[in-house]
């Protein structure tokens, strides 16, 4: 692992939804330039620990730290990529728009910015354009959003993302709602952006994953860590098959992280 | 109509009506389109509706009754906004209760203040043929208010209401822009209020918006066709109800109601004549034609 300081640091993590515990004692230390695998059962709380490392929800024990300070004044470093796309399909919006509207807030507006503070300017629209250009979906800019596919849509709630200019990329299962075939795709693009984002990403297949990312944490209330270069050979074999299983739901009794 | 014309080159209550029906669609056709895409029309109603009380209330104390329906407006668009961001439970069902509470009180102060009773149909229904000149320049005011916020801040409002989730991990001061936006919206009622009264205020704030969404991609283009459609609909309804003397208020809505639904019915049938093309034509990918079908 690398020495330089963490991006991202969570310790003794407790989170309930009322009187459900959905994470337990969960550390997690994720170095720049990992590209982390999050797997595990459904309602195991994939969602939560990055809505937690978001700031979109506050833990009622222990400590997150993202980029060295907290999640919520963090959050303009982060690229979010949510597992359903929360806005409404049939919005009257263009793709361009609303990939622009993740520099809304910035300090791009130009001269006027501080009289007129929506402002966006030559900047931000160049940053949008390349940002669907990135992920191959520049030819949809003038399309509505609620014209897209699945597949194309995935593609611009990246594009969105990568509009921030993140220093980490949070993705939440983006490849549930695609085929298979597009899935592959998706997963090469997160491989060729890993060159310069710390990338975390929700998945329920760890099969799939194993060959993209660096470290899986499997994450079902406590978390575990596995190094995937430690899983070569046979032991991927291992894995695909009834170890799947083990990874995913047996636990130590301590949240362990082998970072 | 050319009786209508007529009347309108001569009579000044027929221009006030006009220049009070073209003030009041600026108002509706900015905040409509919000309204509509953030679909919040409930919350609109509610606020609507609590507005009743603060008007009997200031009528009882011999207060402006515009003045007490601004503050019932802007209480009850606060207290709705802030139950949602915080509290996020029965939401719903604080609406209604603030609807029926807001007209209950409204009903009991004018039943006892002496001499209202006769006027209480026009603030239900509005009435646009007896809109005083200061008033007119209220919603002047309140226009310009309205215009200068959405000028400055369209790219919040924007944000907020397409992705309140999104928004916030920008760093956009979410709370914030809902609860402007609201008392925004609150506002934009009373002044809708002046004109076609209480009941019929929604479609107004809805219809216009929502006719302009069946055909534009922006939400400033959706506001500009609202305005103006806004503007032909109290147009039309002023000059359909001269002749036969009808109530203008429910005439202009009927009208609305009218284009809304025809405007619905081809706005679906052009989505379907699309995606038939789209199936037929070549090189379109099967999962664009799906998307046209919903």
């Amino acid at each position: 692992m690398s020495s330089r300081a963490p991006v991202i640091e969570v310790r003794d993590l407790d989170f309930s939804y009322g009187a459900a515990r959905v994470l337990e004692a969960v550390s997690l230390s994720v170095a720049p330039g990992e590209f982390i695998g999050i797997v595990g059962p459904n309602a195991g709380g994939k969602s939560t620990l990055l809505r937690l490392i978001l700031g979109l929800l506050t833990p009622q024990a222990g400590q997150i730290r993202v980029l060295g300070r907290p999640p919520r004044e963090a959050s303009r470093q982060l690229g979010y990529v949510p597992q359903y796309p929360s806005f409404p399909r049939d919005f009257p919006i263009t793709v361009e728009q609303a990939v622009l509207l993740a520099r809304v807030g910035g300090p791009g507006g130009g001269r006027f910015s501080r009289l007129w503070p929506g402002g966006y300017g030559r900047a931000d629209r160049a940053i949008a354009l390349r940002s669907l250009a990135e992920v191959e979906a520049l030819d949809l800019a003038r399309r509505r959003i609620g014209s897209l596919s699945g597949g194309q849509l995935q593609r611009v709630l990246l594009a969105r993302a990568l509009a921030c200019e993140p220093r980490i990329l949070i993705l939440d299962e983006p490849t549930a709602n695609i085929d298979q075939r597009l899935e592959g795709d998706i997963f090469d693009l997160l491989r060729q952006l890993n060159a310069r984002l710390t990338i975390l990403v929700v998945s329920h297949d760890i099969g799939f994953i194993s060959s993209y990312v660096t470290r899986v944490a499997c994450v079902n209330r406590t978390l575990a860590c596995h190094h995937t270069d430690a899983i070569d050979g046979p032991i991927i074999q291992q894995l695909y098959g009834e170890a799947v299983r083990m990874v995913a739901h047996r636990h130590p009794p301590q949240g362990m992280d082998h970072a | 109509m050319r009786e209508f014309l007529a009347a309108l080159a001569s009579q000044g209550f027929l221009q006030s009506a006009l220049a009070a029906g073209l003030l009041a669609s600026i108002g509706c056709g900015l905040m409509g389109p919000y309204v509509v895409v953030k679909r919040i029309a409930f919350i609109a109603g509610g606020i609507a509706h609590s507005v009743l009380g603060g008007m009997g209330a200031a009528l009882y104390f011999g207060f402006s009754p515009l003045a007490g329906a601004l503050l019932a407006a802007v209480l009850a668009a606060l207290l709705i906004g802030w139950v949602r961001l915080r509290w996020r439970a029965e939401e719903d069902t604080l609406i209604g209760a603030l609807w029926a509470i807001g007209m209950a009180v409204g009903l009991l102060f004018i039943a006892k203040t002496p001499g209202y009773q006769t006027d209480l149909m026009s603030y239900l229904f509005g009435n646009i043929l007896l809109v005083p000149t200061e008033s007119l320049w209220f919603m002047a005011g309140l226009d310009g208010l309205l215009l200068l916020l959405v000028l400055a801040y369209h790219r919040q409002f924007l944000a907020v209401a397409f992705d309140e989730e999104f928004a916030r991990l920008r760093g956009i001061p979410v709370t914030f822009f809902y609860l402007l936006l609201l008392v925004m919206v609150a506002v934009t009622v009373v002044l809708l209020i002046q004109v076609v009264g209480l009941i019929l205020v929604l479609a107004l704030l809805t219809l216009p918006a929502a006719i302009a969404g069946h055909y534009v991609h922006s939400l400033g283009l959706m506001m500009l066709i609202a305005t103006l459609i806004g503007g032909a609909l109290n147009l039309a309804g002023l000059a359909l109800s001269y002749g036969p003397d009808l109530p203008a208020g429910p005439t202009i809505i009927l009208v609305a109601g009218g284009l809304y639904v025809s405007s619905a019915l081809v706005s679906r049938f052009l989505a379907r004549r699309r995606a038939q093309l789209a199936a037929s034509g070549s090189g379109t990918p099967v999962s664009q034609v799906s998307d046209h079908s919903h």
